[in-house]
């Protein structure tokens, strides 16, 4: 039983992870359009400047948070600036092949400046070691919790009571009519980058000290698909839950089949992509998502 | 319509056979071995012109579909005995099967779905070889024997060149004879658009399976021709990413275009090559990881680049430059 347990709360854990890395794709695919795949990359880039700001720098936590997210703000805006915005009303194969370039040039640039080496700050963030009983809770899961709750919490005060939140909304909903209505289109992609961004930087630097950074962090961001797919391509809210159900899934059957399987199992690695087989045969609109997939 | 309208296109094609097929006079064995991998990667993006370039069923995942007809090709040769002719159609066939089976959600979804579902048939893929450690040796790999036909062993690197390259040219073949078929002006209605296609009477479902059979046959060819080239298997040979550089390979040379493929694998394995001469000069220079990432770099930045300013891909430009010299000194066709 004990056991059971333990399996359940690291899994929530990692689904607190899948939850985090998830939001941001989320509120791109809402504006733009645009599938994200190097959203993952986008959670190490946000490790690495955490492990810069805090380790090499030795600047305080707050000043370090600031310093990330005007990096992302920044990233974010020539990011699309110069790669997404040439590409709109293209094909979607376009616009995905070139947010995967992204995730190459990503990584060939954490590469070059970090050496792709792990990079730990264990202790210099505040953390919140639980303990019920005998199982313990990993930090991962409260920090991970937290933050998930607050970035959803002001991202729905955001989309509900500014004026480029409903202009965002507006634009999810029909680009054309926005435009004729006077709101500029490019600044709300340019927006919905900049906060994806933003929410990918700050989970990569809760995600780095816990558990340090390396580049292979950023496959994160391919498994967080299926808990896209699951939630439902355009709920937040379905995507945190979806994060925690496929985290807890995917745990428990690593932890009872994994002995089971020859070669040492390893289910947990391939278990997200068995969920995305499966969802798309059966329910290709996810959990929460508005039933309006295209049908063939 | 013909493969050319006039005598003086198959002229040119001959002359181009001859000099390919004299290369291993002229050229240095690592030359011939980067030309045996280009070869390769032709027949694969062969299979990915026609699943994505004609049929706009993006996948990718085709490099898991190598993996299939490689580990085919290897365990029924290595295990089981059989010449390497007959594995070759198995490994083929065994990748088509497994096409079609991740092909299925096709029938269902289109535009990212399939690319989540084919991103998924990829890992699957390589964690069922990674498990079946007792026949596929798992992480550690297996041994391969050299392609062999009739007692004559494919030992020497002109041996083998020829050996890809006669599957190449049969591919190519292949390949730009499929689209000008019934079939072929399907898949093009298809990506064109698919409810049109369906209201004309072309039957989605059947032709999208068959699209993916074709796409993966090529895929598994193309792997069984690697690994007997390299007489081992393992699964690092197939990484997720090459997947993404042969849907960058068919977005550089042209996407729907026979041409194009060739074009596209041809540019992009030989700018690999350059980056492999380059990094280590630049590694000695900069700094030791400036090597690794130079490679991510120029992949990610190639894409971007044709992406954004010649979507159309090279087979565009060799039109144009072609325009140019048939109509000078006139500027274009009145």
């Amino acid at each position: 039983m004990t056991f059971f347990l333990q399996l359940v709360v690291t899994g929530f854990a990692l689904g607190m992870v899948y939850a985090l890395v998830s939001i941001g794709f989320v509120i791109i695919l809402k504006c733009s359009d645009a599938f994200n795949i190097a959203q993952g990359h986008f959670v190490m880039i946000g490790g690495y400047l955490g492990y810069t700001f805090l380790v090499p720098f030795g600047l305080p936590v707050w000043a370090s948070l600031l310093l990330a997210i005007v990096a992302a703000i920044i990233m974010g805006l020539l990011i699309e600036r110069f790669t997404l915005r040439p590409l709109v009303g293209q094909p979607i194969l376009a616009v995905i092949m070139v947010t995967i370039a992204l995730a190459s040039i990503l990584e060939g640039l954490a590469t070059l400046f970090w050496g792709g080496e792990y990079k730990a700050y264990h202790g210099v963030l505040p953390t919140l070691p639980l303990k019920l009983g005998e199982i313990s809770i990993p930090s991962e899961t409260s920090i991970g919790l937290i933050v998930s709750i607050a970035t959803v919490a002001i991202l729905m005060l955001f989309f509900r009571y500014t004026k480029i939140g409903l202009a965002m909304r507006a634009t999810a909903e029909d680009e054309q009519v926005v435009q004729s209505a006077g709101i500029k289109v490019t600044t709300v992609y340019a927006l919905s980058w900049v906060i994806a961004c933003i929410v990918g930087v700050i989970s990569g630097i809760l995600l780095g000290g816990v558990s340090g950074v390396m580049t292979p962090m950023a496959e994160v961001g391919l498994k967080a698909f299926a808990v896209v797919l699951l939630g439902g391509v355009n709920s937040i809210g379905g995507a945190i839950f979806a994060g925690i159900i496929l985290g807890v899934l995917e745990n428990i059957a690593a932890g009872y089949l994994d002995p089971l399987l020859p070669a040492g199992g390893g289910l947990a690695n391939v278990f997200p992509f068995i969920i995305i087989i499966i969802v798309l045969i059966f329910r290709p609109y996810g959990l929460f998502g508005l039933v309006r997939i295209e049908r063939i | 319509m013909a493969i050319f309208r006039t005598w003086r296109g198959w002229g040119v094609l001959f002359a181009f056979l001859i000099l390919l097929f004299t290369c291993p006079l002229f050229f240095s064995d690592r030359v011939l071995t980067i030309m045996t991998m280009i070869g390769i990667a032709i027949i694969s993006v062969h299979g990915l012109s026609i699943l994505t370039g004609y049929c706009g069923q993006i996948s990718i995942g085709h490099v898991g579909f190598m993996g299939v007809g490689a580990y085919t090709s290897a365990i029924l040769c290595a295990k089981l005995g059989w010449p390497f002719w007959a594995a070759l159609p198995c490994a083929a066939l065994a990748a088509g099967i497994a096409g079609l089976i991740f092909g299925l959600p096709s029938l269902r979804i289109k535009g990212f779905y399939l690319i989540m579902a084919t991103i998924a048939a990829h890992f699957i893929i390589i964690w069922v070889i990674l498990q079946l450690r007792n026949v596929t040796g798992g992480a550690d790999g297996m041994a391969v024997p050299r392609a062999e036909i009739a007692g004559f062993v494919f030992k020497s690197k002109a041996s083998y060149f020829y050996l890809v390259m006669i599957i190449a040219c049969l591919a190519t073949f292949l390949s730009k004879n499929i689209v000008r078929t019934r079939v072929g002006r399907a898949f093009i209605a298809i990506r064109d658009n698919d409810l049109a296609a369906e209201v004309m009477g072309v039957n989605l479902w059947a032709y999208k399976l068959v699209a993916f059979f074709i796409g993966c046959v090529y895929a598994g060819l193309a792997g069984s021709l690697l690994v007997h080239y390299f007489a081992f298997a393992s699964p690092t040979q197939f990484p997720f990413m090459d997947s993404v550089w042969y849907l960058g390979m068919l977005i550089v040379g042209g996407m729907g275009s026979t041409a194009g493929a060739i074009f596209g694998a041809v540019a992009l394995k030989l700018l690999d090559e350059l980056v492999t001469i380059v990094g280590p000069i630049l590694s000695t220079v900069v700094a030791a990881q400036a090597a690794a990432s130079l490679a991510l770099i120029t992949r990610g930045l190639v894409i971007i680049i044709f992406l954004i300013f010649e979507p159309r891909g090279l087979v565009h430009r060799w039109e144009m430059i072609r325009a140019y010299f048939r109509l000078w000194p006139f500027s274009h066709e009145e």
